[in-house]
């Protein structure tokens, strides 16, 4: 049977450590935390990937002397 | 003067999903947490802070994440903890740990809680963050315990280290 994880706490009134095992609820809420911040990573790398794209379209757009979107326009002033 | 007291320290001997200061004595003026700490991520991964045990959507946190080509904004609302720095991760160096420093004044006064914080990570090759952030916990308890867990639901790995002092006369 796998073993459930752990949590370590730490009495600041007697200095006693304890290792306890998760109960059930607070595994079920570390997944559901864990799933959220995926979604939360996945949703920057994407906004970051996007931006750097238009600043990649408006610089060469710049050199070549043609107009920028209005998204390009911002981020470069923005 | 203020004063610095350690009120408590302890270092994770095995991998464990969660570390708790509880029980904090009402005798200090602010708190400040020292942290030397590793995630078994095997990539970026985020420091969190939970108070009194809540998971309730109670805490917003806004960053400020660096890593010398890229600065990187982000907010967090409603969230089930705040959102501290960028930690080490597994697959960097060996035996590196990032440090940070989590502020919290007036730990026992009724009001919301604000969190300060800031946070590097040097994996000793070709990486680093900085972050920094200011988060609130909307709860006007006094602060009685602390947890510090990863956003991803990884273990802290061994090693990692943690220091709980109490600030008199801030």
């Amino acid at each position: 049977m796998a073993t459930k994880p752990t949590r370590l706490e730490v009495n600041c009134m007697t200095g006693e450590e304890s290792i306890i095992e998760l109960t059930n609820a607070e595994i079920a809420q570390m997944e559901a935390d864990a799933a959220a911040f995926a979604t939360q990573r996945a949703a920057e790398e994407a906004a970051a990937e996007a931006k750097a794209e238009l600043k990649a379209s408006a610089k060469a757009k710049l050199i070549a002397g043609t107009p920028l979107t209005s998204e390009e326009a911002d981020v470069l002033v923005l | 003067m203020a004063t610095y007291t350690l009120i408590s320290s302890t270092t994770v001997a095995t991998a464990t999903a969660s570390v708790t200061f509880s029980s904090i004595p009402a005798t200090y003026t602010d708190l400040v947490l020292r942290c030397s700490n590793r995630t078994a991520s095997g990539g970026v991964e985020t420091l969190n802070l939970q108070i009194n045990g809540s998971t309730a959507t109670n805490y917003s946190s806004t960053n400020v994440r660096s890593n010398g080509s890229a600065a990187l904004s982000s907010r967090t609302t409603s969230d089930t903890s705040a959102t501290m720095y960028t930690s080490a991760w597994s697959s960097i160096t060996a035996n590196v740990f990032s440090s940070g420093e989590i502020y919290i004044p007036n730990y026992t006064v009724a009001q919301n809680r604000q969190i300060e914080t800031f946070g590097v990570q040097e994996n000793g090759a070709v990486a680093a963050f900085n972050t920094a952030s200011a988060s609130l916990y909307r709860n006007t308890t006094a602060i009685t315990s602390l947890t510090l867990i990863y956003t991803g639901g990884n273990d802290h790995l061994a090693g990692s280290s943690f220091k709980l002092y109490g600030i008199s006369n801030a």
